[in-house]
């Protein structure tokens, strides 16, 4: 296999791997938002986070092995990236920290101070990674300033512009609307008409902002001389995916509610990636000193033993993952029986 | 302080918090699984009742490896992002192997295994705790493979445009020595950090009688593993010794306090150096002794601090290459005699079971060699870590080197301040969980229900 070849599939791999993360944890983030707004009841929000208990570890392994193939394949990529967005990515720790424990230890005391504490952690946990990964990738694809020995020169402030924080408002409320979605999916009874009335609200917000960021995409960045003023299939797809998701939420159909939520999600990240290729990270200070798939790579050795690698792992994994879904595909009740405390 | 300085501290706290917990996951995982193997074969009630209560323990104890983890693979490239760049061709490997083999099945076959009971077949449910356990230490297996990697780099050329090696052997990298006499070790201490936890908690309820027949059976249990790993880690910590005298003199010279080169090598059994720490003020020696631990016989010669340092500097240039000595001389000691009391202790309780443990006065004082691993695993990374200074890889590339050049003293005092307060709430929870649930009793289940139908969560709206 040719070294541009190699190049070319672990840029696509490595987008799969975020994409797969965006659909998957996307979900757990925004039930992990929900929980403390959508009931007050201990036993409804222990139904709650039973909906995502089983999985949510294994979604977030993708982004794990998202940030260790990124080591991998492209190391340039990894040390710019991880050292620019320093302050950003510490907080996005903090809230991945606080809130896988917080899943773990909320229902280990039966205090409803501490249960309460630790939903809030959840939340503030799901929230804080939602908004900060959002700001990232509207920064990646607005260029931040790197220079010709591909450092970022920049620091938190400049990835606080107006273009990266409604992509961080726009991740946020799209994953509400995805996790309500996947809620209305898994829960029945009151809980689930509860769900189904506030996905109509949060519709209504993930529409509006997402709108802003297209607009905002034409203005900051790129896309017209990359894609066309036309952009192509993609993005309209993935905007009318969004749109339509109101269609089946009004008639009740929460699976493709969920279907039009995870497309929209899927199509936005495929045009993210669309927009960068070959590049990586774009300077905003000179073209030229972007990084791309031909200057941040690894050497064609490395790539191809990971590229076996993959080739024989990955379809395992996604295999008894998938396999874990179906395992558990049955609706949660807060009937307290049937609920693993 | 400087950036780099704050970043060493930094790393150096994570990775030792972390590694507070990781040992008991590696272990804990294996006995849970044995107990719970051993009740779907006999359909012993204790044996069921075993595999939850310690299974619980676990579980607390897993969380917070997991997220102190995810900050591990992270800091590489946020605080060391000139490391990441030299080593990206090669450190990167493992790395996401390590995500893609083990993580993914570990938290996926967790998940099943929590919730599972019941709601999968059976034979499912006890394959999800097995699956879980081997991830975990197969995950073990490839971060200590690139651990391995820096302190004896293999299977690469320097690429000459860039002086940056380039892997031109994965399966060098795969087979590194360093790397599985590092896997054998961990997955040993881990399993004696499970052995002594068990012990120490057993010991707990035999002295105040409860639930005897099934705490008898797990210090049993523990007893004879505890031996076992202890025995292991003993055997290659003494392999891992004779590598280190051929891979990394510098760190086998600064164990001992060895100065000048020697043959036959004395041991240190006690040195007190000036307050550089690089000079000897007195020093008590038992001949021959350091011969035997670097190369197995009581006569050859092992090299002193001061020529490899003076070695170094022809092949290196100018520099200080001594690592503190005051750690790595000490640490060793504690790490092994922690060691040799832990099997000497494991001795102990064996005989003891076969009388009436639960009427010998010591007993009260056991649930104390809880801390004997703990000591051992944290002093023995000290001194893996802290003997390779100054080099971050040895021979190729000094810490001093691999930090990020764009941080600020802000920016790390941000983090390490965000770090040391968030892992402390996060050990405060944790002890207090691991407490409550060690010394409750065997009937409370893995996650405490409350009344469902009134109880509002929080006192007010």
């Amino acid at each position: 296999m040719s070294y541009e070849f190699l190049q070319i599939l672990w840029f696509i791999l490595i987008a799969v791997l975020w994409i797969g993360f965006y659909f998957l944890e996307g979900f757990d983030f925004g039930v992990g938002m929900l929980l403390p707004f959508l009931s007050k009841k201990d036993v409804e929000r222990r139904a709650i986070i039973n909906a995502i208990g089983t999985t949510w570890d294994g979604n977030e392994v993708w982004l794990l092995t998202a940030g260790g193939a990124t080591f991998a394949a492209f190391p340039q990529w990894y040390a710019t990236m991880f050292s620019g967005f320093y302050l950003a990515l510490f907080l996005l720790l903090v809230g991945l920290i606080i809130r896988g424990v917080s899943f773990e230890y909320r229902s280990k005391d039966p205090d409803p101070k501490w249960r309460n504490t630790f939903d809030w952690m959840i939340a503030v946990g799901s929230f804080l990674p939602a908004l900060l990964l959002g700001t990232a990738f509207a920064n990646l694809a607005r260029g931040v300033p790197i220079d010709a020995k591909m450092m970022y020169t920049g620091n938190l402030f400049t990835l606080l512009n107006p273009y990266g924080l409604i992509g961080g408002l726009a991740t946020v409320s799209v994953f509400l609307l995805h996790g309500a979605n996947f809620l209305g999916l898994k829960l029945e009874g009151e809980l689930r008409e509860r769900v189904h009335a506030l996905s109509k609200k949060l519709y209504i917000a993930a529409a509006i902002i997402t709108a802003l960021l297209l607009v905002g995409t034409y203005f900051y960045t790129d896309i017209t001389t990359k894609l066309g003023v036309d952009p192509g299939i993609t993005p309209i797809a993935a905007y009318a995916a969004l749109l339509l998701t109101i269609f089946f939420i009004n008639r009740k159909m929460e699976g493709w509610a969920f279907i039009m939520t995870a497309l929209h999600i899927v199509l936005t990240q495929v045009t993210f990636f669309m927009l960068m290729f070959p590049r990586v990270m774009i300077s905003s200070l000179n073209p030229d000193w972007s990084l791309t798939i031909y200057n941040a790579s690894s050497s064609q050795y490395t790539l191809s033993v990971m590229s076996i690698v993959a080739l024989i792992f990955v379809p395992i994994v996604l295999a008894y993952q998938g396999w874990t879904y179906y395992m558990f595909r049955k609706r949660i009740s807060t009937d307290k029986k049937s609920l693993v405390y | 302080m400087d950036p780099l300085t704050l970043s060493r501290w930094q790393f150096g706290l994570t990775t030792v918090y972390h590694f507070l917990f990781v040992p008991l996951t590696l272990g804990l995982g294996w006995f849970v699984a044995y107990m719970q193997t051993r009740y779907y074969q006999t359909k012993d009630e204790t044996f069921h009742k075993m595999a939850k209560f310690w299974g619980k323990l676990f579980l607390i104890n897993f969380a917070i490896g997991v997220v102190t983890g995810i900050v591990q693979e992270f800091q590489f490239g946020m605080n060391w992002s000139e490391y990441s760049r030299f080593v990206g061709d090669i450190f990167g490997a493992p790395l996401a192997i390590e995500a893609l083999l083990a993580f993914f099945l570990e938290s996926t076959f967790l998940g099943i295994w929590i919730f599972g009971e019941g709601k999968v077949p059976e034979k499912v449910h006890l394959a999800s705790i097995w699956l879980a356990a081997i991830g975990s230490n197969l995950s073990a297996l490839w971060i200590l493979l690139a651990n391995g990697w820096m302190q004896h780099p293999v299977g690469f050329v320097i690429d000459p445009a860039t002086g940056r090696p380039m892997l031109n052997d994965f399966f060098a990298l795969a087979t590194n020595p360093k790397g599985w006499l590092f896997f054998f070790h961990t997955i040993a201490s881990g399993l004696a950090t499970a052995s002594f936890l068990i012990l120490g908690v057993s010991a707990y309820h035999i002295v105040r009688q409860n639930s005897v027949t099934l705490f008898k059976r797990s210090f049993q249990m523990a007893a004879i593993v505890g031996l076992i790993a202890a025995a292991l880690v003993i055997i290659d910590g003494h392999t891992q010794g004779q590598y280190v005298y051929q891979t990394q003199p510098m760190k086998m010279a600064s164990i001992e306090a060895l100065w000048n080169t020697e043959q036959p090598a004395s041991f240190s059994v006690l040195t007190i150096g000036d307050l550089s720490g690089k000079k000897e003020v007195w020093s008590l020696r038992i001949p021959g002794v350091t011969s035997f631990l670097a190369c197995n016989n009581f006569n050859c010669a092992v090299q002193g601090v001061y020529n490899i340092q003076a070695q170094y500097q022809q092949q290196y240039g100018p520099g200080d290459y001594i690592p503190l000595m005051v750690f790595t001389y000490w640490t060793f000691r504690f790490m092994f005699l922690t060691g040799f009391l832990m099997a000497f202790l494991a001795i102990v309780f064996l005989f003891a079971l076969r009388k009436d443990i639960e009427k010998a006065k010591w007993m009260k004082w056991v649930p104390w060699v809880i801390v004997l691993p703990y000591i051992a695993n944290i002093s023995g990374w000290l001194l893996t870590e802290m003997g390779r200074q100054p080099w971050i890889v040895q021979g190729l590339l000094k810490v001093q080197d691999a930090v990020s050049p764009n941080l600020t003293t802000v920016d790390l005092l941000i983090s390490l301040i965000g770090y040391v307060v968030v892992y402390g709430i996060l050990a405060a929870a944790d002890f207090y969980l691991m407490k409550k649930y060690a010394t409750a009793g065997v009937d409370i289940p893995m996650q405490e229900s409350v009344d469902p139908s009134s109880t509002l969560v929080g006192a007010q709206d």
